[in-house]
């Protein structure tokens, strides 16, 4: 029987396969519900696969990840937006590479990408965020092709949007203790032990 | 955490692979950091390759048929719609500017310049004249035409021709210069407004011809 999680990826990824002409429609759900949303089913896919435990040593995670990121940078590139709305190779090669090369390789590299890798890409995110915000918020000339210049505004806000909602939702568990994993891992990585409040001992020694 | 010199090195290759074939595929993919945009994308195909534009029939403000084709003179192309309340009006004024440019050299027997509207339906030929006389088009250096209604799509993939409905009941489309030598190919798409950029790059190729 397969596992719940791998009915929500199925589930959501024929939803968003179903929806995609309503969704691309419009730059905003386009941009912020459809290429997310074929990530996230992507990574729900790979971890319902018990993939992410399968441990990637940490050069090889951070490899991984950056991967995943050059194939964000190249859905982010207008060009390839507005082709993919009227070449179906292009719409084939979204369905795929996003799911896989992104959702599915960030699913399995995350966990064991270098700390400081992971903090300096969400730091990125949220400011190329707010450039991309101000780019097509005021940009002068229509950035792509198949969509009005009113709704290069709007995406432009909702860029906004995005980079505000990352924001609150990368800082939230700033305000709490890391996960034991992470603890663990530290210790492992500076070769001490840690104590937590018990009095439990944890790590390399 | 590496503790040598060489484990660090180990420990950062496959970044660094990473890093340089992604950086390259960016590269190819923007054709150089040149084309983020499709329209960039576009003009940066049109300069590399030149492409041969099939025949094309028209039908002008007044009814004469006018025909894009092998052995004329170059050829500017701008595509309207004449109820167009926004750019095609705005762009009308730098294509008299154009024209004018061609008569003050006396070179405009050597190029027409071609207002193109993609909305037949709408825009009988009242509708061009309209427009025509608004800019000062005298229909011999400068004249307006509209395409067949069936022609859209084939105009679409060879002229790169992407419109829109906009809120208003209107379109959106990619307005631009599209420079077609004697041998009908599109050798360049420029912006509405670079007059000068059209007037030399036309004059260059009445030069050669000469």
């Amino acid at each position: 029987m397969p596992s719940r999680d791998y009915i929500i990826a199925g589930g959501g990824y024929a939803g968003l396969l179903v929806s995609r002409g309503l969704l691309e429609a419009s730059p905003v759900t386009h941009m912020l519900i459809l290429l997310p949303g074929l990530a996230i089913v992507g990574g729900v896919f790979a971890h319902a696969s018990k993939l992410p435990r399968f441990h990637l040593a940490e050069p090889f995670a951070n490899a991984l990840t950056l991967f995943a990121v050059f194939v964000i940078l190249f859905w982010m590139l207008p060009r390839y937006v507005d082709a993919s709305l009227v070449s179906w190779k292009v719409e084939l090669l979204k369905f795929t590479t996003i799911p896989l090369f992104v959702g599915g390789a960030i699913a399995v590299s995350w966990g064991n990408t270098n700390p400081l890798l992971r903090g300096f890409l969400k730091a990125n995110a949220i400011s190329m965020l707010g450039i991309l915000a101000f780019i097509y918020y005021f940009a002068p000339v229509r950035i792509c092709n198949s969509y009005l210049v009113s709704a290069q505004k709007d995406l432009g806000l909702g860029f906004l949007w995005a980079a505000g909602a990352l924001t609150l939702l990368w800082s939230f568990p700033l305000f709490f203790a890391p996960p034991e994993r992470d603890r663990k891992n530290h210790a492992d990585r500076m070769g001490t032990t840690i104590t937590d409040l018990s009095g439990k001992v944890s790590g390399a020694g | 955490m590496p503790h040598s010199a060489r484990s660090l090195v180990l420990h950062l290759l496959p970044s660094f692979f990473v890093l340089i074939l992604g950086a390259y595929g960016l590269w190819v993919a923007t054709d150089g950091a040149a084309a983020f945009t499709d329209e960039a994308a576009r003009r940066h195909r049109v300069e590399a390759h030149s492409p041969l534009i099939p025949t094309f029939y028209l039908e002008d403000m007044h009814g004469n048929e006018v025909v894009l084709e092998r052995g004329q003179t170059p050829t500017v192309v701008e595509f309207i719609y004449t109820t167009c309340p926004t750019m095609c009006q705005s762009a009308g004024a730098p294509y008299a500017r154009l024209r004018d440019r061609f008569v003050a050299n006396g070179t405009d027997k050597f190029v027409r310049l071609l207002s193109i509207s993609f909305d037949p339906l709408n825009d009988d030929l009242p509708a061009l004249q309209y427009y025509a006389e608004r800019h000062r088009a005298d229909g011999r250096s400068w004249n307006v035409a509209r395409m067949a209604q069936d022609d859209f799509d084939a105009f679409s993939s060879a002229f790169g021709l992407r419109v829109i409905r906009n809120e208003w009941g209107g379109y959106e489309h990619n307005v631009a210069m599209l420079i077609l030598d004697n041998q009908n190919r599109l050798v360049r798409v420029l912006d509405y407004e670079s007059v000068d950029a059209a007037f030399d790059f036309i004059s260059g190729m009445i030069d050669a011809e000469s």
